[in-house]
């Protein structure tokens, strides 16, 4: 039995062109998916309404759901691929903890959030904590 | 300050979506490292790769993930469920220490101090941005309040 020997690690530039792209696809993602749910509504109250087949028709038919789950899955594509190029102990707390200040940056721009300082400084904390604690 | 206040039924799907995601992710790095490169020339390959075991399994706890947070963000901003349900990282920490005897670094342990206190800040916050349209910004508590009386 022959034990596959690892990949060569990808240079600076490769590496951080690879979290980039995570980073970006899961923001615009995230940002579409947030906005998507908001225009449906609680959807609690909507199961409590219509049933859990309600529910999943709200969401479905709901073209900015859509647009937000293509960025998802790439997102999740660009995460795998890179994990088979790198270690999970540089991707996975880079992409995360950078991924949580560029959605304080979104929200704020795009979904017009009350990013208050009490956010920035939650989404700052857990971004350096999300880092110290995967890496 | 006054603001909604969640749920128990609130609490739970934010629990949810803290710990299917950080479980699901470990699941799905277990299943990538098994197996051989992966390279731009073959894409098939990354897409087969969905049906080996620890992948499938990753992506059945990321599935259950997805549906909580979908429903989270249906009724909170993004920017309150995003720190809030990085606890999940810190859930996992915890049950590699107690139950699987692993030791966490003094680095780690500093990184659960500041997720634990980056996640008491947004709890204690508003968790939805009423909009301005509801809620003229000189009568920001009383809005909050008739909110939640209408709930």
């Amino acid at each position: 039995m022959t034990i596959p020997s690892p990949a060569p690690q990808p240079g600076f530039w490769a590496a951080t062109a690879m979290i980039a792209a995570i980073v970006l696809a899961s923001t615009a993602g995230e940002v579409l998916t947030a906005a998507a749910m908001k225009s449906i509504g609680d959807l609690d109250e909507i199961r409590a309404r219509t049933g859990l087949k309600g529910a999943i028709r709200a969401v479905l038919t709901c073209p900015l759901f859509f647009a937000g789950v293509s960025f998802l899955a790439l997102a999740f594509f660009s995460l795998l691929f890179a994990l088979n190029h790198m270690n999970l102990s540089l991707v996975a707390p880079a992409s995360a903890s950078l991924t949580l200040v560029t959605n304080a940056i979104a929200g704020k721009i795009f979904l017009k959030e009350n990013v208050d300082r009490r956010r920035w400084a939650a989404a700052l904390l857990v971004c350096i904590g999300v880092y110290l604690l995967a890496h | 300050m006054a603001h909604a206040r969640l749920t128990p039924r609130q609490y739970l799907i934010l629990g949810l979506v803290s710990l299917c995601a950080p479980l699901g992710d470990t699941c799905l790095s277990r299943g990538m490292t098994g197996l051989p490169e992966i390279t731009i020339a073959h894409p098939a390959t990354l897409f087969a790769a969905v049906y080996t075991p620890w992948i499938a399994l990753g992506i059945a706890l990321l599935i259950g993930f997805f549906a909580s947070y979908l429903t989270a963000l249906s009724w909170a901003d993004l920017t309150f469920v995003l720190p809030a349900t990085a606890f999940g990282y810190v859930f996992v920490a915890l049950f590699a220490r107690f139950f699987l005897h692993e030791s966490i670094s003094l680095e780690r342990w500093a990184g659960i101090v500041l997720i634990t206190v980056g996640v008491g800040f947004v709890a204690n916050g508003p968790s939805l941005t009423v909009s301005p349209k509801v809620q003229p910004e000189t009568n920001a508590g009383a809005a909050d309040v008739e909110k939640e009386q209408a709930r």
